[in-house]
């Protein structure tokens, strides 16, 4: 019979202590990663291409909005997800010690 | 001094500096010559992958192409930086992991296959060729407008620069050439913006002066713009031609390929550590964002100021940059109304490019054979001309003028350099080391490595001085199959290790066999029908990577399913490079 709590239980039994860790490090990088390239294809596909009609009602100072994100508000955005995502897997690496050592 | 005169000093002085460079900085073992020893500083690479990636047709082209598409022009601002995203969360830290030499090498042992590393290999020399042809085609047109030698001589100056450094230096050499080349090339782009903008809207920044009330008066700048443009019969700079479906696919192309194309790829390899390699990822488009969120600022205001300068003019009395670009063949006006006076308005002025004639009309134009076409407009200028001219359009001092000649040659000769060198490692390194002759030492290696540079150099020297009539055909070929073949490819074999080498050669086949015919039937076989009428779900040949790496995607996963998992050795090797270092206590 399976059910939930027999699952978490067959994780901690059966799988090696280092693996079972690796595999929280790259479930963790896979959340983060996923995240972030929903808000990539959100700024750039998103505003910048499908919805690009329905912003450029709106003004963003002297741009028309949807005009603004797909000309220079999803590259300002790409830029802050790439620094935010080294920043935030240093903190990982280092938290599960898989981080390089001089 | 003249124009002329300070753009031999300023181009001068910068190859002297890379020659500098390149003598400073020899590559002595095969290490130094593929990866420039793997000891990178990750600034230092994020500046020279900036300017490997940005070629003649980002510096040269790009807001020609958004000055004169408006809206448009947003699927290469998009496509050509989103891809940065791609490439450091999915790829390049761990293809540093992997910590070997090349994009074939990482096919050929992940996927245990001689056949994948040569479909690699094929895939790599062919998607770079196209990309060089065009490099030093954008190199002989700086030469011969600028410093008015013939076309043919300014390739040869390039090869010859190109070859000193990418030769002698290898990555070693090519890395630190590029970081001064990305310097030259983003101030020679940033002074003229900032000078533009100042004029125009009072602001120092041109990012923010596109958004700006204009400095003459107080309406927003592209509020007037769309104006001026409707008044003119022109489709609004802010509305788009385009279709949803078109723009989605080519920006998601244009992406994918991005971050697949082997020049960029390569440049993570240089940087020590995996680490380095996500921030460098992050100092590369950083460097990139000030070059591309600049574009859109220069294209508006170089439209502005063309249909200020251009529209009601007296040919007679068209300042000296226009005859210079007319007699270039860059530049043309047809008199349709015989009033001797430039009107400029939406749609072409005649069929096709301007082909012209020996003779002079009655206000002394250069006549021209092509039929008109119905519209008022008389004016034809093409769009690669518009960086270059924008200086003298606004009437900038002349060392400003040539500060952008050697901004171009920067631009071009960089990502020149970068794509001779994945071109000559594939040959020396997959080729020779990896495939044909793996008993080569080490010097030998290296020696062939020098020998395929200076070879390919040649090759691109002559498509350079007899191009071919598809350059700008086959570069749409570049991004999709790089988007077709290699993204899903060396995505699957990092994120699933059950991906084995049946999966990834009929994959990659199918993208690549797939993109290529739909291209070469639209460009090549039966280019009359090359419109949205014909076009798949209405995707332009532009766009169809996207589809390639779609299809590249299912197949390669339908076959894995199919067929035995790869051996324990290859899902170690994928367990391997997905952490930066094994566990440790700490």
């Amino acid at each position: 019979m399976v059910h939930k709590s027999s699952d978490k239980n067959s994780d901690k039994d059966f799988v090696k202590q280092p693996e079972s860790n690796n595999n929280g490090y790259w479930r963790a990088n896979i959340r983060l990663m996923l995240s972030l390239l929903l808000i990539w294809f959100l700024v750039s596909f998103g505003c910048g291409i499908l919805w690009v009609d329905a912003l450029n009602q709106y003004a963003f100072f002297g741009f028309k909005l949807g005009f603004w994100f797909s000309q220079q508000g999803s590259i300002f955005v790409f830029v802050a997800l790439i620094f935010f995502y080294a920043w935030r897997m240093n903190r990982l690496d280092k938290m599960y010690g898989v981080d390089e050592q001089e | 001094m003249s124009a002329q005169v300070l753009t031999y000093l300023f181009v001068g002085l910068s190859f002297a500096l890379y020659i500098g460079i390149a003598i400073w900085s020899r590559s002595s073992s095969t290490r130094e010559f593929y990866v420039a020893g793997g000891h990178v500083h990750p600034l230092a690479n994020g500046a020279a992958t900036a300017a490997d990636w940005m070629s003649a047709a980002s510096y040269l082209s790009m807001a020609g192409i958004i000055a004169f598409e408006g809206a448009d022009g947003a699927r290469y601002l998009m496509g050509w930086t989103g891809g940065y995203v791609l490439l450091a969360l999915l790829l390049a830290p761990y293809l540093r992991k992997f910590n070997k030499f090349t994009v074939p090498d990482f096919v050929g042992d992940r996927y245990y296959s001689q056949t994948a590393r040569l479909v690699a290999v094929v895939c790599v020399i062919f998607i770079s060729f196209t990309y060089v042809a065009g490099q030093m085609r954008g190199v002989g047109v700086v030469f011969s407008r600028f410093l008015e030698v013939d076309i043919n001589t300014g390739v040869v100056i390039g090869m010859a620069i190109v070859f000193f450094y990418a030769v002698l230096g290898g990555m070693k050499g090519i890395t630190y050439t590029q970081v001064a080349q990305y310097c030259v090339l983003i101030f020679a782009y940033l002074v003229p913006a900032i000078f533009i903008s100042l004029t125009l809207t009072n602001n120092p920044l041109p990012m923010l002066g596109l958004g700006s009330t204009l400095a003459s008066e107080p309406v927003y700048l592209l509020d007037k713009l769309d104006g001026l443009t409707q008044e003119l019969g022109m489709t609004a700079f802010t509305a788009g031609n385009k279709s949803t479906i078109d723009m989605f696919f080519i920006t998601a192309a244009l992406m994918a390929g991005t971050a697949g194309l082997p020049h960029v790829i390569v440049r993570f390899f240089t940087v020590p550590r995996v680490r380095d390699a996500r921030i460098s990822a992050g100092y590369a488009l950083v460097l990139i964002a000030l070059l591309y969120t600049t574009a859109p600022a220069v294209a508006a205001f170089a439209r502005i100021n063309i249909i200020n300068a251009m529209d009601g003019l007296q040919y007679a009395d068209a300042p000296e940059w226009f005859s210079k670009w007319e007699n270039s063949g860059l530049i043309a006006w047809v008199d349709k109304n015989q009033d001797g006076e430039i009107q400029y308005r939406g749609g072409a002025a005649v069929e096709k490019s301007p082909v012209y004639d020996i003779g002079r009309g009655a206000s002394g134009e250069r006549l021209l054979t092509n039929q008109w076409t119905s519209s008022d407009n008389e004016l034809y200028i093409d769009r690669d001309i518009i960086v270059l001219a924008h200086p003298e359009i606004s009437q900038l001092p002349n060392w400003v003028v040539a500060l952008v000649a050697a901004g171009g040659l920067a631009a071009a000769l960089s990502t020149a350099a970068g794509l001779l060198l994945v071109i000559s490692t594939a040959i020396a390194h997959d080729l020779l080391k990896k495939t044909f002759r793996p008993a080569i030492t080490e010097r030998q290696e290296l020696r062939y490595a020098r020998l395929a540079a200076a070879v390919a150099i040649a090759i691109a020297g002559l498509f350079g001085i007899y191009p071919p009539g598809f350059v700008a055909e086959v570069v749409a070929f570049a991004f999709g199959l790089a988007a077709a073949s290699f993204f899903p490819v060396i995505l699957l074999g990092i994120f699933s290790t059950r991906m084995n080498k049946e999966a990834a050669i009929s994959g990659m086949l199918t993208g690549l066999i797939f993109t290529f015919s739909y291209i070469v039937y639209f460009k090549f076989v039966s280019p009359e029908s090359n419109n949205a009428v014909h076009w798949w779900f209405g995707i332009s040949p532009e766009g169809i990577g996207s589809l390639g790496m779609i299809l590249n995607f299912i197949v390669a996963l339908v076959v894995m399913r199919l067929t035995p998992p790869p051996p324990q050795e290859v899902q170690d090797l994928v367990q391997h490079i997905r952490v930066p270092q094994a566990r440790h206590v700490s």
